[in-house]
């Protein structure tokens, strides 16, 4: 039995049936019980106050708005090389959530950054890469909707994806290539210096988990939308030529 | 409710541009998605219609 059954526009339908229930209770029971946890029963930071609650959706959406792009990456080298149809549209399914997920980061980090840097924006390397993954993001939805011969705008989205990777690989560790900026570290390290308390790390572990799950909800179901779609163009074409 | 001390804007704020941000993002996902189906049905009712 091949992995690749799976990819078949029709069992594709019938299991994600079965598990976008599934992973949108978990999101939302993952997320609930984070944010609350995080929000009401952890203390504030010795150095930056009250503003730590912000990690709770700071850095989930940080992660996520690299991890969908690298997810983007996969699925699009999975196309280029297998032609499987189902996962060019859930390349295409991930952008939007992704684009989101950047917006959140580069907002939340522009309001934690003012009281505690002292500025919204700074050319930081990890806040400008990220601003860089965010055109990208913008770009490969732009030349979605600019190409109308679908498997032409899965080849060229592909390769748009292939070079936005760079960005999304630099956003995640830009900080350890250059030590020039404001940015810290990884909050989530092995290094017991950097490393979070665990009074934070318990929430945001969770809250990590949420928005990983709540990614994964969104995506099937607008891959199940993106199917649905092409199916749709299908049949109007038929009625069209009569 | 926990006391923000003098970060309640930016602690508050972020935490409702992020709430907006979801709810509209999960809102539009179900919209269209419901939208789609919608207009699959009808047009697979009329196709197996002749």
């Amino acid at each position: 039995m091949s992995i690749w059954k799976y990819s078949n526009p029709r069992l594709f339908m019938g299991w994600t049936a079965k598990a976008v229930p599934i992973f949108a209770v978990l999101a939302a029971l993952c997320i609930s019980v984070g944010l609350i946890w995080g929000y009401f029963f952890t203390p504030d930071d010795y150095r930056m106050g009250a503003t730590v609650k912000i990690i709770y959706i700071h850095v989930p959406s940080a992660m996520m708005a690299i991890n969908a792009w690298v997810m983007m990456l996969v699925a699009s080298l999975i196309w280029l090389i297998r032609r499987h149809h189902v996962s060019a549209l859930a390349a295409k399914a991930a952008a939007p959530v992704g684009v989101v997920m950047t917006l959140i980061a580069l907002i939340t980090g522009a309001i934690w950054g003012q009281p505690m840097w002292g500025t919204w924006w700074v050319w930081d390397p990890r806040l400008t890469s990220f601003l860089i993954l965010f055109l990208f993001y913008l770009g490969y939805l732009a030349l979605w909707a600019a190409i109308e011969d679908p498997d032409s705008a899965a080849d060229l989205t592909s390769v748009l994806c292939l070079v936005g990777s760079v960005f999304a690989l630099l956003s995640r560790y830009a900080v350890n290539f250059w030590n020039q900026g404001l940015h810290q570290g990884a909050s989530l390290s092995l290094d017991k210096e950097e490393h979070v308390s665990d009074v934070f790390w318990q929430p945001l572990v969770l809250c990590m988990l949420g928005f990983g799950l709540l990614f994964l909800a969104l995506v099937l179901i607008r891959t199940r939308t993106e199917i649905r779609s092409r199916r749709l163009a299908v049949l109007d074409a038929r009625e069209r030529n009569g | 409710m926990p006391d923000l001390g003098k970060y309640g804007a930016e602690v508050l704020s972020a935490y409702g541009a992020t709430i907006v941000l979801l709810v509209a993002l999960i809102w539009q996902t179900w919209a269209r998605s419901r939208r789609v189906k919608l207009a699959l049905k009808a047009a697979e009712a009329r196709h197996s219609n002749g």
